[in-house]
This record gives C-alpha cells, structure tokens and sequence, in this order.
C-alpha cells in the first residue's frame, strides 16, 4: 500500500554472509531501489544477521598468494554500510535485524544502522510499502 | 588409484563475497599441501570452466568491488597445478556450452563413466 506520494520496498531474507548468490541479489536491489529514490526496509531474518556483523575482518589468500590489502576482501558489512550512506534521510534504508535471531546466535555486534526488532516489524512493514519481496533461504 | 574426488555442483554461491568458489579453493589449498585430488563439475557448475567471464563492475552505494572473483582463471591454475579437473559433457550441452569456450586443461566425461569415475577413487566428497 503507498501511503503518499514516496515509494517504499520491503524486503525479507534469510540466508547468512559467504553462503549464496542470495546476499549479492539483496544488496543489488537495495543499492537500485536507492539511487531510483526509493526508501528501502530490510527485515535479516535467522542466518542474515549475521550480514551486518561489523568484526568481519578481510585475510589474504594464500592460493594466489596475495595479502589482504591486494585482495580488498569485501565483506557484507561493508557494503551494507555503505547502503546506509545512501540511505540516511531520503530515500531512507532501514534495517531491522531479528532479535530472536540475533540472541540465539550471539550476533549482536553490528556496524551502525541495523536496529532490533522482531517479526512483527516485517508485517508492518508489509502493510504499508508498496511491495515486499521475500528473499528464502536457498 | 587417486585418493579423492571433490564435487562440485552448487554454482556462483558467495562467490561475489568470497572472490572465489569456496570448493575450488579449498581443493586448490590441498593441492598445494600435496594431496591427490581431482575436481569434478557438474550441474550449474560446468558453467565455472567457460573461459571470459567478468564479474567486475558491482558496486554497493559508493563502495566498489575492486577484486571480482575470476572463477575461469582459478579453474584454468587449478588443473594447471596437476588437479583433474572433469567437466560433465551432458551438462555442458544442456545448457547450449561448446567445448570451445572451455578454459585448458579441461577433461570431459560423460555422464554414463561417472559411475566409472567415482569407483576409480578412494573418496568422493560431494559438497
């Protein structure tokens, strides 16, 4: 349902960092849907928590021989952080982390910007944006 | 007999985020260690040995990608370290792949000597 003139995407997904395609397809759409102006809601439900840890540390790879700084591993926090660089006011990405999720995994330790939350929020959110795109675990 | 056979099926699974296919590494990582390993792609994983493949260009707000996984390449240095590296030929033409756009060092096999291949090791390690 659009409440206004402002157009806002809710999207839900599950699956945790360096597992599936699913991670990059997420952040694609979000990163779009911002620079179309377009507010954004994430709701990291289970294993996507674990997306916005801040302590993921870049190493290097010792099969191409490389250090870390050659190799600018990238990390999902990195580039959700950056996602909240774009998404400060208007258009707005918010992001809620589930709090069951996050307890029963001790994956509380984030970057800025994800907030706790429960599932109550996706169907909130659900209500009022335009669409809401569930991402499932893959 | 060759000790271990590692499969690979699942495709392009973290591998924006991993700069690499996690499996390919890990069996390049005991190769180098000295073990006996062939590597077998089947499925949406055949499409990990087609040569010319470009993953650069993602960026995330104004955060760039600036290492893209080169999954060709690390399938080429792969079988050039002395892994096996078996392509399945079925899963190749499913999917329209001429075994011209193959990087080298490449082995075909079909699907009926998979059985075959399988028995001609002492593991199989399906991931």
């Amino acid at each position: 349902m659009t409440t206004s003139g402002s157009r806002t995407l809710t999207m839900a997904l599950m699956d945790a960092p360096y597992e599936t395609g699913t991670t990059t397809t997420v952040l694609r759409i979000v990163d779009a849907a911002l620079r179309k102006g377009i507010n954004v809601n994430v709701f990291a439900y289970e294993g996507a928590v674990s997306l916005t840890l801040k302590g993921q540390a870049a190493h290097p790879n010792p099969v191409k021989g490389t250090n870390a700084e050659d190799q600018d591993h990238p990390s999902s926090a990195k580039f959700i952080s950056a996602l909240f660089e774009k998404g400060q006011e208007a258009p707005k990405l918010d992001w809620v982390n589930c709090r069951l999720c996050v307890d029963e995994r001790a994956a509380g330790d984030w970057i800025d910007g994800p907030r706790r939350g429960g599932p109550g929020d996706l169907l909130k959110w659900s209500n009022e944006s335009t669409n809401t795109l569930v991402i499932g675990a893959h | 007999m060759p000790g271990i056979l590692s499969i690979v099926e699942r495709a392009y699974h973290g591998t924006i985020e991993e700069q690499d296919d996690t499996i390919l590494w890990i069996s390049h990582m005991f190769k180098n260690a000295g073990a006996d390993l062939s590597v077998l792609l089947r499925s949406n994983a055949v499409n990990y040995a087609v040569k010319g493949q470009d993953a650069s260009g993602l960026s995330f707000g104004d955060v760039k990608l600036s290492v893209p996984p080169k999954i060709d390449d690390d399938v080429e240095a792969l079988a050039s370290s002395g892994a096996k590296v078996y392509v399945v030929e079925e899963d190749l033409k499913d999917r329209g792949i001429g075994n011209d756009e193959l990087v080298s060092g490449i082995s075909l096999v079909k699907r009926s000597a998979l059985a075959g291949l399988f028995d001609q090791h002492d593991a199989v390690w399906q991931w």
